[in-house]
């Protein structure tokens, strides 16, 4: 479902890349866990997939597509196919949950009767049943998280990314959006969850990819958010590392 | 439900920036009054310059009843003297200098004037025997005007000899000053047009910020997502430049061919329908300006 083919992300040309020689592979219905400090390359990691920056080089393959190949007209299709949550929610104010849910489905020109028909049964998938009426800020965060996911997966696509959901989120509520998007990902939705949040990758045990300083550390099904065993990927690493750069990240390890 | 969707996307915009959009329409609304002065003021010219300007340069005009000159000593002209002034216009002394001349009768002269002030009511008021007939002359050389004056003032039957051009084209070149003050006007005044329509609609732009990133997000299109602040810079532009269509046409309709005409019977006005076809020009011209700063601003300021 998603391919990354030896991706390197540069921001800046003096800096180190955001992105190192990625080689990655998602595959339909997976759920997969992005872990990994701040500055480590989920954020872009997340944004190559929605072609919202480009690779500076190596191919970025969605749903057998070459993203670098989808000309700019047709990157909107590209993204009816990709859900997207965020951490921070990014309600409309003024608008109210069933309305901020329809929202997604009119701007890409649904009709009113399926919106009228889709939305009351995205929102029962979130566990919003009965709130169709509420303004966002009448909801508890975890709540309005609900109404993003409901928006992100409205129009059925085959990818869910979720940038850290449960950042804003106390434990308990985080559990319970994960449960939505477990649901989700049952449904067949393949599901790219970046997160810091170490019990909910634990209770999960799905697969997680670390990243570290752009370049993946470990992959790993079935897993923890720290490693079990010694970190294969760091050992090759530390092999054919030669710059000073990478003996100050991992400094602690040698 | 596309349509509906953009048209409540535009209100919403209107509404949030209604005092932006109220300054955008009135910067345009000048602006554009202006334009259309400039280009009434060209349509007077030519509606002036009317069919002798080109044609004619020098005219002789001859003494009819009411001649007062003193060649009219012997009342309307003969017609053994207009048979004279023509074969003087043939004479080598002349000739030369002309390249052709038409007999105007007062017939015709009454014809043609009708024509010309087909707006004006003066019409009604004039006779046949009232206008006088005249020699048309076409000059190879306008600055030899003199000559034909000097030969034919004194002649028995002459009335006056007039040079018109000059005459003219001292109005014109006033009206051309006028024309191109209001021009010059007139683009300071788009110029600032089209910078508040870049400001309202980056604001507009920038207010609406979520909805656009949400709307990239779930795969909107790009027209989707930007033609609703293209419309917005449009709809104002376009009723700026409506409004100054009407301005216009209510200057024509009541001042130039209300007060005006009464004051100067003998200046042929452009009718307030003439101005109409300057309307959809200015429409034209203020939604398309509108449209490409839109266009423009939202490539910088609004990603998609």
């Amino acid at each position: 479902m998603i391919r990354f083919e030896n991706v390197t992300k540069v921001y800046d040309p003096n800096a180190r890349p955001a992105l190192d020689a990625v080689n990655l592979e998602i595959d339909r219905g997976e759920f997969t866990f992005l872990v990994g400090a701040s500055g480590s390359g989920k954020s872009t990691f997340l944004r190559l997939i929605l072609k919202e920056d480009r690779a500076t080089s190596g191919s970025v393959y969605v749903a057998g597509q070459n993203v670098a190949n989808i000309s700019s007209w047709r990157v909107p299709k590209l993204r009816r196919g990709i859900g997207v949550v965020f951490q921070d929610f990014r309600l409309l104010p003024q608008k109210n949950v069933f309305a901020n849910v329809a929202f997604a489905m009119q701007v890409i020109g649904k009709s009113r009767s399926i919106i009228r028909e889709t939305v009351p049964e995205v929102l029962k998938t979130v566990g919003l049943e009965g709130k169709e009426r509420r303004m966002p800020h009448e909801l508890s965060g975890g709540e309005q998280q609900r109404v993003a996911i409901a928006r992100a997966v409205v129009n059925r696509p085959g990818i869910l990314l979720a940038d850290e959901p449960t950042g804003n989120l106390d434990p308990i509520t985080s559990m319970g959006i994960m449960g939505v998007l477990d649901k989700i990902n049952q449904n067949g939705t393949t599901v790219v969850m970046a997160t810091h949040d170490d019990d909910i990758v634990n209770e999960m045990r799905k697969r997680v990819v670390e990243l570290r300083n752009g370049v993946v550390v470990r992959d790993e099904a079935k897993a923890l958010y720290t490693s079990m065993i010694p970190v294969v990927g760091e050992s090759r690493r530390l092999k054919d590392a030669s710059g000073a750069e990478l003996d100050r990240a991992q400094g602690g390890q040698q | 439900m596309r349509l509906a969707f953009i048209l409540g996307e535009i209100g919403s915009g209107l509404r949030r920036n209604l005092s932006m959009v109220i300054s955008v329409v009135l910067v345009t609304f000048v602006s554009l009054t202006f334009v259309g002065a400039a280009g009434m003021l060209q349509m007077q010219i030519n509606q002036m310059k009317g069919y002798w300007y080109d044609k004619v340069q020098v005219a002789i005009f001859l003494c009819n009843d009411s001649s007062t000159a003193t060649g009219c000593a012997s009342g309307a002209v003969t017609k053994e003297q207009r048979d004279n002034l023509a074969k003087m216009l043939e004479s080598p002394a002349v000739k030369p200098y002309i390249n052709d001349y038409q007999f105007e009768s007062q017939a015709e002269a009454f014809k043609h004037f009708k024509e010309q002030f087909s707006n004006s009511p003066i019409v009604d008021s004039v006779t046949q025997d009232q206008l006088p007939a005249s020699f048309r002359i076409n000059m190879k050389n306008p600055e030899k005007y003199q000559i034909i004056s000097e030969t034919f003032s004194a002649q028995a039957g002459v009335e006056t000899v007039s040079d018109q051009r000059q005459v003219l084209e001292r109005i014109f070149e006033w009206m051309n000053g006028a024309s191109v003050a209001a021009m010059v006007v007139a683009g300071v005044m788009i110029f600032c047009a089209v910078l508040l329509i870049t400001t309202t609609i980056r604001l507009s732009a920038f207010s609406r910020r979520r909805e656009t990133g949400i709307m990239r997000l779930v795969g909107a299109s790009k027209t989707i997502i930007q033609l609703p602040f293209i419309l917005e810079g449009v709809i104002a532009a376009v009723v700026g430049a409506v409004l100054a269509s009407g301005t216009l046409w209510l200057v024509a309709q009541f001042w130039l061919n209300g007060d005006l005409s009464k004051q100067f019977l003998n200046t042929p006005f452009i009718s307030s329908t003439q101005v109409l076809v300057i309307a959809p020009v200015l429409i034209a011209l203020g939604g398309g300006l509108a449209g490409i700063s839109s266009l423009l601003t939202l490539r910088r300021y609004l990603k998609v």
